[in-house]
């Protein structure tokens, strides 16, 4: 009969190195998952609010259902998300993504059309006196002329997108959130803070990444001396 | 659609609006919760803000910290204070949870709407020879205050959201109707404490719409 081995696990410390080492390959499952459900719901988002803004854009009338819509849905607490979801898509990691889409919407939409109509009028005639159609007008001026506006949207959607995926452990795929669920059910302390001190690793992390796409999407913008 | 007619007969049984699970003694729970941390969260950052936005201090710490909060899982704060010795006391790391999340935007919400305030004006009621307190609460808090509004009105849905999670870490309030049916493998029932908490949150998101169309010009920023 050995004594029990006097470690941090053992005590349940908040901080503990052996609870990094030996867990390292659920931790990595987790953040990857995490990682997984961020990129993809902020992706699809960005995919479904781009035409939106767009036609917000173009019509007049279009502009208040699409914002109004999409406020509407981002009152929508998370958890009551998730499980209005369910019965369309069953327990799956669809449900979180297919929430966080209906979330990264609402703030982006709102930004890429304010980052639309921010365009100068004189821009836009200048471009069309140059001989340039419609579409080409849009993909060529237009949109890259709202690619700051709509950065800040998408780090906004993105940093909250990782926070929001923690929730999903409701449905057993919330990344770090089911290191966080687990943990507060079993009262492991380690558990819980490392998981948690990673989510915010990961929002950080990737709110930098973005900024460094921003500024390589943008080169005009530090062309400028201030 | 057979999920909709399963929550909606769910919802309007009796039996599941009364007792310590009823949606009745949950929906107080949930009222309360936000209630109080809505006055609590109010009485901690709106002076802070107003005094700061007034001398012209601090406004990048006010903007960090709501960014801060925005990447900082509600869910990981619950659970994290839950665990400390603060747990064992019934529904203070809630409380403790729910106001942090809803200072920031209180926070920079009042900040902006001081600094905001005409400096012309500022420098008029100057000149007239008021006080610094004067000054504060005569002239810069009626004009900031459609902005200190939308700050209220932002932290209050925020509060019924995320009172929601306080479920999730074994606290009370409507969220509890989804886990409950989550335990149970009961679908109608999480549909409809979902609608329930949904239809809250929209309520509540109503109310301080109409308030703010109702209140006198200079409250909405009108100065048409």
């Amino acid at each position: 009969m050995t004594a029990p081995p006097d470690d941090c696990l053992a005590r349940n410390d908040w901080i503990c190195g052996a609870y990094l080492s030996s867990r390292r390959q659920i931790l990595w499952d987790a953040v990857l998952q995490h990682l997984q459900l961020t990129a993809a719901s902020v992706l699809l988002g960005l995919v479904i609010a781009v035409p939106l803004a767009v036609a917000a854009r173009r019509w007049r009338w279009a502009a208040g259902p699409a914002l109004g819509l999409t406020t509407v849905l981002y009152t929508i607490p998370s958890l009551a998300m998730f499980s209005l979801l369910l019965p369309v898509y069953g327990l799956s990691a669809s449900i979180v993504v297919a929430g966080l889409v209906l979330y990264s919407l609402t703030l982006l939409v709102r930004n890429i059309l304010a980052g639309l109509r921010a365009v100068p009028e004189d821009t836009r005639q200048a471009a069309r006196g140059m001989g340039y159609g419609p579409v080409r007008l849009l993909l060529a001026v237009e949109l890259p002329l709202a690619v700051p506006a709509a950065m800040a949207g998408l780090r906004i959607a993105t940093v909250s997108a990782v926070s929001l995926v923690t929730v999903g452990a409701i449905v057993g795929y919330g990344g770090l959130g089911n290191l966080i669920y687990s943990g507060m059910n079993t009262y492991f302390k380690a558990q819980v803070l490392t998981a948690s001190v990673l989510c915010v690793v990961i929002a950080v992390a990737a709110d930098l990444a973005l900024l460094g796409v921003q500024r390589l999407l943008t080169p005009w913008t530090r062309a400028v001396p201030s | 659609m057979k999920t909709f007619s399963d929550a909606w007969s769910w919802l309007t049984s009796a039996a599941h609006w009364s007792g310590e699970n009823g949606i009745g003694h949950r929906l107080t729970e949930h009222l309360w919760l936000t209630a109080l941390c809505l006055v609590l969260s109010c009485l901690v950052a709106l002076p802070v803000a107003l005094v700061l936005g007034h001398l012209g201090k601090g406004g990048p710490l006010a903007v960090n910290i709501s960014n801060v909060g925005r990447a900082v899982p509600t869910f990981a704060v619950l659970v994290l204070l839950l665990l400390t010795p603060l747990g064992t006391h019934g529904e203070w790391p809630t409380i403790i949870a729910l106001i942090l999340f809803a200072v920031p935007p209180l926070l920079t919400n009042a900040y902006v709407g001081m600094r905001e305030v005409d400096r012309d004006v500022v420098r008029a009621a100057r000149g007239m020879g008021m006080t610094g307190r004067q000054l504060l609460l005569r002239v810069e808090l009626p004009l900031a205050l459609p902005l200190i509004l939308t700050g209220v009105r932002i932290a209050a849905v925020q509060l019924v959201a995320t009172a929601t999670l306080a479920a999730l870490a074994g606290g009370g309030g409507l969220g509890r109707i989804i886990t409950a049916g989550f335990n149970l493998a009961s679908t109608p029932q999480v549909v409809a404490g979902a609608v329930l908490v949904a239809v809250f949150a929209l309520v509540v998101e109503g109310l301080f719409e109409a308030v703010q169309r109702l209140a006198p010009r200079w409250a909405r920023g009108g100065f048409g």
